[in-house]
């Protein structure tokens, strides 16, 4: 019986020749990651167990987004604690201050995940690296502490769930528009516990900051974790990035799949998912004309280059709508410059929008833009619960930065053809 | 384990952005965070809470962010178990290595609010008025880091051994 890409790494890291989906396996792990939220929890467990350190500090990595700059002094105390501990045990990659990125953003583009890599990250979205032909997914603390300790972590091989895109993209439709479609298909818990592999020839069309966005979301479909098959773009994008050599894993021809889903990209329009779950989803035109009262863009979704480029081309000589705030953020150091350089922010603040440092801010409800009861936001971020972004009587729409864009310059949720 | 208690009911695809609001999260103090515990959901929820007391839920309990902020704030109002009719995937292994007991069984529809409910955890009989129904086993390799004391223990072990 053949094995699926993550199968094949999950078993090359077990030191097993062959493994199947139910399987429990005791894998090596190649990196792993906490935040300011999370490295506290797990830095109160490390001290619970007294290990002399960690596995390797070069490959322990703690990215201080979440609450930065610091929102109060509670969140300030807790990357203080982290700061102490890098020093104390050599931690050699810890993001803080103007290096500081949102993670899932950051480590790609730092080199510091590679194709056929097994990663863990205590932060749900850390399924996002999938894009690059690596197995990796979302764990608590207290596992992440085991993982920082040992360099290693139990997992139930998953079973495969398999997604064929064939046919052309249409103009502004990007890989948030697909995760959304297959989220709003199979339902928040339509992979629970499984993989979300991709494949078929309009994969090939996806620029890489569009894979990342579909892997992003795998967890929105309950996923373990979302994979992408390694081809010409992931190589260019590792190539002058990577910090450790890589090993590209393929999919047998006859690997099992629990389901396998033809989607005709063809066909796939914008779509929104409306509150308060991320598989209520529609199609842009039929929430068109909704009041908005804050737009954000940006989130470890959709917060790279391309995204910004995208709601730059529509903002550009534009102005917002008066009775809504427009909120940018761009999610790594490097983003930002290049955004800088090109002109968009430049765009963006004679539009009349705010531009943030790289942070997480209002995606998670933290700061910097949070909706008050009864106010109504359009985010390219990835969640939409209840509360999620402030007032438990507010409400969120996840979309795509096209459909943002044109939002904030409408004032209501607007296809990006209203206003071009 | 045996447990006996009354329950809670929270529907389906119960996030972790309800079970404690990200607001509270720069806090890793059990009691700060079990008093805003579902608190978008029903604002007095810690106040009304028992210790010993169960929660029942639907499909996906647990989904969202890996935040194990949610299974301390459960723990820490003195819930010991929740039943559901299945659970997120990071949500479980938090709770299991957090030391909070997950059951899944299809009870949602049948059991009320506020009834009273006798649970075998190491067989997973669930028992209330005059029905009994067999709880889905905890997969073999939890209940060896259930027995073992959890995650953390079984490390502090298997240092102690290379020591
Ligand atoms: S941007 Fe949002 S979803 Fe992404 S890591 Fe930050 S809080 Fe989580």
């Amino acid at each position: 019986m053949g094995m699926t890409i993550t199968e094949k790494i999950l078993a090359s890291h077990a030191g097993k020749d062959y493994v199947e989906p139910g399987e429990i396996v005791d894998a090596r792990l190649d990196l792993t990651l906490a935040n300011d939220i999370t490295a506290p929890l797990s830095l109160e467990e490390f001290d619970k167990v007294g290990a002399a350190g960690v596995f390797d500090p070069e490959k322990v990595v703690f990215v201080l987004d979440h609450f930065t700059p610091n929102k109060d002094i509670p969140s300030a105390e807790n990357c203080k604690k982290i700061r102490e501990f890098s020093k104390n045990y050599g931690i050699t990659h810890v993001y803080d201050g103007g290096a500081c990125g949102i993670e899932h953003a950051l480590l790609p583009e730092q080199g510091l995940v590679v194709p056929g890599d097994v990663i863990i990250g205590a932060d749900s979205h850390t399924c996002t690296y999938g894009a690059l032909g690596a197995f990796s997914t979302g764990v608590g603390s207290t596992d992440l502490t085991y993982g920082m300790v040992t360099g290693r972590n139990w997992f139930k091989v998953p079973e495969s769930i398999k997604f064929v895109c064939t046919g052309k993209w249409q103009q502004w439709v990007t890989g948030k528009d697909l995760i959304l479609h297959i989220i709003g298909m199979i339902g928040v818990d339509g992979a629970l516990y499984a993989a979300m592999e991709y494949g078929g020839d309009a994969i090939a069309g996806l620029s890489m900051d569009s894979r990342f966005a579909v892997a992003n979301m795998a967890i929105e479909a309950g996923a373990k974790n979302g994979i992408f098959p390694v081809d010409e773009k992931t190589m260019a994008y590792v190539k002058d990035r990577g910090r450790r050599p890589h090993v590209v894993f393929e999919s047998d021809k006859d690997a099992e799949y629990r389901q396998v889903f033809e989607i005709d990209i063809s066909a796939l329009g914008l779509k929104v998912a409306c509150p308060s779950l991320p598989s209520n989803v529609k199609d842009a035109e039929a929430v068109a004309g909704t009041r908005v009262d804050q737009v954000v863009i940006g989130s470890c979704t959709n917060g790279r280059i391309e995204d910004l480029a995208m709601a730059a081309e529509i903002l550009k000589d534009r102005k917002v709508a008066s009775d809504t705030r427009c909120i940018i953020i761009p999610a790594t150091p490097s983003i930002y410059l290049e955004a800088m350089k090109k002109g968009y922010l430049e765009a963006f603040v004679e539009a009349g929008c705010i531009v943030s440092p790289p942070t997480c801010g209002p995606c998670l409800g933290g700061h910097m833009g949070i909706l008050a009861k009864g106010e109504r936001a359009v985010a390219t971020t990835n969640r939409n619960f209840v509360g999620r972004m402030g007032h438990p009587e507010s409400e969120v729409y996840l979309a795509g930065p096209a459909v943002a864009a044109a939002t904030a310059i409408k004032g209501t949720i607007a296809h990006p053809m209203e206003v071009k | 384990m045996k447990l006996q208690g009354r329950v809670w009911k929270f529907g389906d695809n119960i996030d972790t952005d309800v079970i404690i609001p990200a607001k509270y999260l720069a806090s890793t103090d059990p009691k700060v965070l079990g008093a805003h515990c579902m608190e978008p959901l029903d604002p007095d929820f810690a106040g009304k809470v028992r210790k010993g007391d169960i929660i029942v839920g639907g499909f996906n309990f647990g989904c969202g962010s890996s935040r194990e902020h949610a299974p301390i704030a459960i723990s820490a109002l003195g819930i010991p178990l929740i039943i559901a009719k299945s659970f997120a995937r990071i949500f479980y292994r938090n709770a299991f290595n957090k030391g909070l007991a997950l059951l899944e069984a299809d009870v949602f529809d049948e059991i009320e609010e506020g009834a009273e409910i006798d649970v075998d955890i190491s067989t997973g009989i669930i028992r209330w008025k005059e029905r009994e129904i067999k709880a889905k086993p905890i997969p073999p390799f939890m209940v060896e880091l259930i027995n073992a004391g959890g995650l953390i223990n079984y490390l502090k072990k298997q240092l102690e051994e290379i020591k």
